[in-house]
């Protein structure tokens, strides 16, 4: 793929320094690359690594008077890093463009989408605004927004995130430019929208023969769309090569650290217990695979929790007469069991239910209709008090998660004491064999949470999660916000404690790679039911229901020289579970596939 | 369309509640008015005269029956007359009414005009000198009162320079020259308190605005500086500012009463004063009324302008 061609954009010894106090501290040292038009360049790292630093530092977008950039960006024969604000706002957004990882703020809230596509073109272009119109309206119909005329003059936030990550694109590319920065510009998408938009650049690049640097922290968005790779680690980089010889020869621990994490369909057939991820250590450039490990599942046991024909619906009512004018059908008719010892993972994309299952099976919303079954117990049945002994959450974002003001020892323990279960005194012992049991330091007690970074965050959840001593332990997207390596060192913890306590996991996720490591059992959620649920290895090797196969169809494979195998994802929104109020559902039909796997006998129209 | 008419008639709503608790609040205030207002020369009033004025007021009905013929006349557009001297509220109102607005808006312009481009430059640069002394003189601008500044003014202008007035009024049918020389003290004196409020909000506003995600896709997009910082952050961050201005304004029209008095200016809170010295019932009812219905149209205007620069709010 990669011929020799000049290079469009190269760039030398880039150091980058921000101010602090009376110095300077370089967070990018000695970047030197060089992107070719029509070349996928992929810049990985994780967050800190500096590869979002370098691509704003490209742009000339960190501010000026803090932060010191040196070194040559040549582009087009110009050194960008000699030209002052003005030209370099000539350059920005017409012979170079940028889009962003996060769709739902990168667009301004109180301008038509139109009139941002057709701001590029017009700051640019010396033409009118009609013919600015029509060619912003050009724009949207290459980037396959649906009825776009009529969509022209609609807000961002009457739009979803795929959407609106198509609207940023099509800004970006209005002026034709020469190369495209993106910026993790799928990280905040459901699979199968990031499926689509991956597409979508890589046919808008063989189209104009454009340069792309993309960056992630994604190694299997990389085997899908780069040519050639860079590794960043905190500012350095400490590989470069093709796609292809960093994922077959990688040099470095870190990127095999990083490549480990990535799913790869197939990498745990055979294999049928959870298997924890191998620990590598930076500092000695070791790799040591996994502990040969018994399975934790105890089957004999009675089960742990029960879930029987759950449903949830909020009502939408209208404005002035608060009538019901339809529902969201949030869950339906769900049923699962959870043995000790056992993982349940629930997959599906935003808006499934798979967050208000596990909200409805804590008792944190009430729920419309069906039965939970704790440890033998109905949860109507249990007090709140007693409920916390048996259950416990995990959330996903650890840096929103935890009182800031409330030292983490205090957080920890902080359940004891609203049960008043133990001595005051104790606590702080508690918290102590706590936090050396997720692999912190006892002394951290005295500690507030932003002294930690955000795996360490979440590892005092889990300890939280972990002091009333639960049967069951609910995570809700409880790694997703973590970094590769930290992904890894939590779910390797979770699998511990469960071998060590015998807790049930019910691990609500939409991260396929993690979801293989981790589970014993898989459940897929569309549209507020299980349409497929099943064996791990059952789910992966052999997905039977139509939606189940979609998705994994979506989850980018890690094999560069497998890459383009995927066939098209189609241009779908998801499905919306909102139903007129004398909605009933059909009834549901399970048809049993193998032992223990089952799926959603779906009409038609549901899909 | 359908959430500027619930607006609307929450605004109704909330008129019809204004009105109704000023006559409430009137008739359970302790003691006869008609007798408070005979004995004002002290001395016990003549019965008699009382049964009278009662009589003539329509004191004596039953007070669902007063509260009916009040929302009647208001309906009507018929605020009363004044017990002092008889004449029609109505008119004193409206003859004042454009005074006082007239010296609102000349002092909320002026501070909108100084307030959001210091407030904008100071967000730009936070640690320049220019914010500092900007940030001082809000400071000192806000914690001078009206009558103080106002005082201050007539002796630095009208008596030590001679450049403007001292106070009064000249319609500007008459002579529109000196009404607006006469415009000027007032108007300014507001105006200093209300842009140091105006610039610490866009100051604060712009801030939070500035580091947002959006901007820097509209550098990213190529678009000039100046045009990122008025079309898409300014845009963005005049929200609060509108809403704090409003409640400002609509403070003033029943609240410039010092600066009126300072100024020798004739307009409505003067009138309300008065009203309340003499214990002029219609005049006061009618004073708040028509402030109160100011107040709450402003309110309204804020929310129209507000679905206009923010679409997410029309729903």
């Amino acid at each position: 793929m990669t011929k020799a061609r000049t290079p469009l954009l190269q760039v030398s010894n880039l150091t980058v320094g921000f101010q602090t106090g009376p110095g300077y501290r370089d967070v990018v040292r000695d970047v030197s690359f060089s992107v070719a038009g029509g070349e996928t360049l992929a810049i990985v790292g994780e967050s800190g690594s500096g590869k979002s630093v370098t691509s704003m530092a490209l742009m000339q977008l960190l501010p000026r008077a803090t932060s010191r950039i040196t070194g040559r960006v040549e582009f087009q024969g110009t050194d960008l890093l000699t030209l002052d604000e003005r030209r370099m706002e000539r350059i920005r957004g017409d012979r170079i463009s940028m889009i962003f990882q996060e769709p739902m703020t990168s667009l301004n809230p109180v301008m038509t989408i139109g009139a941002q596509i057709a701001e590029s073109i017009l700051m640019h272009r010396r033409i009118g605004r009609a013919q600015a119109r029509a060619e912003a309206l050009a724009m949207m119909d290459r980037v396959r927004i649906p009825s776009a005329a009529g969509r022209f003059d609609d807000y961002p936030h009457q739009f979803s995130g795929g959407m609106r990550q198509r609207v940023m694109i099509a800004a970006a590319l209005a002026c034709q430019p020469d190369l495209l920065i993106a910026d993790e510009p799928t990280t905040a998408l459901d699979v199968t929208i990031q499926a689509q938009v991956l597409d979508l650049i890589k046919e808008l690049q063989a189209e104009s023969g454009m340069g792309v640097i993309f960056i992630t922290h994604d190694m299997g968005v990389v085997a899908e769309v780069a040519d050639r790779t860079l590794v960043m680690y905190h500012g350095d980089v400490i590989e470069a090569g093709t796609t292809t010889q960093i994922f077959d020869a990688p040099s470095q621990t870190y990127t095999r650290a990083l490549l480990s994490a990535v799913p790869r369909p197939g990498s745990m057939a055979g294999i049928d217990a959870p298997t924890p991820y191998p620990v590598f250590d930076i500092a000695e450039g070791r790799m040591s695979p996994p502990a040969e490990r018994p399975d934790t599942l105890q089957a004999d046991q009675p089960p742990l929790l029960e879930v029987k024909d759950l449903s949830k619906r909020f009502a939408i009512q209208s404005k002035l007469l608060k009538r019901v004018t339809a529902r969201v059908h949030a869950v339906e008719g769900v049923n699962l069991t959870l043995r000790r010892g056992e993982t349940l993972s629930i997959v599906g994309e935003s808006g499934c239910g798979k967050s208000t299952t596990g909200k409805l099976i804590t008792g944190l919303h009430p729920r419309d209709e069906g039965e939970v079954v704790i440890a033998g117990r109905k949860l109507d049945r249990v007090s709140a008090a007693e409920r916390a002994h048996d259950i416990q959450m995990i959330f996903q974002d650890p840096y929103a998660s935890l009182n800031p003001r409330l030292r983490v020892g205090e957080a920890i323990t902080e359940p004891l004491r609203i049960h008043g279960t133990v001595p005051r005194a104790q606590e702080r012992e508690i918290a102590a064999q706590l936090l050396d049991r997720v692999g912190l330091k006892a002394e951290m007690a005295d500690r507030f949470p932003h002294e930690f970074s955000g795996g360490q965050r979440q590892r005092i959840c889990v300890a939280r999660a972990l002091v009333m001593k639960p049967k069951v332990i609910v995570a809700d997207e409880a790694v997703s916000a973590l970094d590769v390596t930290m992904k890894t060192q939590v779910v390797n913890l979770m699998m511990d404690l469960q071998a060590e306590m015998g807790l049930g996991f019910l691990f609500i996720s939409h991260d396929m790679a993690v979801v293989e490591r981790i589970s014993h059992r898989i459940a897929v959620m569309y549209l507020g039911q299980i349409v497929e649920i099943g064996p791990r290895a059952e789910i992966f090797g052999n997905p039977r229901h139509p939606y189940t196969r979609r998705l994994l169809s979506a989850v980018p494979v890690p094999d560069p020289a497998r890459r383009n195998q995927r066939g098209a994802v189609p241009v779908t929104e998801l499905k919306s579970p909102i139903r007129p109020p004398d909605y009933r559902r059909p009834a549901q039909h399970y048809t049993q596939v193998s032992p223990d796997h089952f799926i959603l006998e779906t009409g038609a129209e549901s899909l | 369309m359908g959430w500027f008419l619930r607006r609307v008639a929450q605004s109704l709503l909330m008129l019809w509640v204004v009105i109704s608790l000023v006559f409430l609040s009137i008739n359970f205030v302790p003691g006869d008015p008609a007798e408070l207002l005979l004995a004002q020369d002290g001395g016990s009033p003549d019965p008699i005269m009382v049964e009278m004025l009662r009589e003539e007021l329509g004191l004596n009905r039953p007070m669902l029956e007063q509260y009916t013929r009040k929302m009647g006349d208001l309906l009507q557009g018929d605020l009363g007359t004044s017990i002092v001297d008889g004449s029609p509220v109505g008119q004193e109102v409206m003859r004042r009414l454009p005074r006082t607005l007239e010296l609102i808006g000349a002092a909320g312009i002026l501070s909108l005009l100084i307030g959001i481009p210091a407030g904008v430059l100071s967000a730009l640069r936070p640690r320049s000198l220019f914010s500092r002394i900007a940030a001082l003189l809000a400071g000192t601008a806000q914690s001078i009162p009206v009558f103080v500044l106002g005082t201050l003014f007539v002796i630095l202008f009208a008596t030590v320079l001679g450049w403007l007035p001292a106070g009064g009024f000249t319609p500007f049918g008459r002579d529109p020259g000196r009404h607006m020389m006469l415009l000027i003290l007032p108007a300014a004196t507001i105006a200093l308190g209300l842009s140091a409020i105006v610039f610490r909000i866009t100051r604060a506003s712009m801030l939070d605005v500035l580091p947002l995600d959006f901007i820097r896709t509209a550098r990213a997009k190529g678009v000039p500086a100046r045009r990122v910082i008025i079309r898409h952050a300014l845009r963005n961050a005049l929200m609060p500012v509108i809403t704090v201005f409003a409640l400002q304004l609509g403070g003033l029209l029943a609240g410039t009463v010092l600066v009126e008095t300072v100024f020798n200016w004739p307009g409505l809170s003067g009138m309300l004063v008065a009203g309340v010295n003499a214990r002029d019932y219609p005049v006061v009812t009618g004073v708040i009324v028509v402030v109160s219905a100011f107040y709450i149209g402003l309110n309204l205007l804020v929310d129209v302008i507000y679905g206009l620069t923010d679409p997410r709010v029309r729903k």
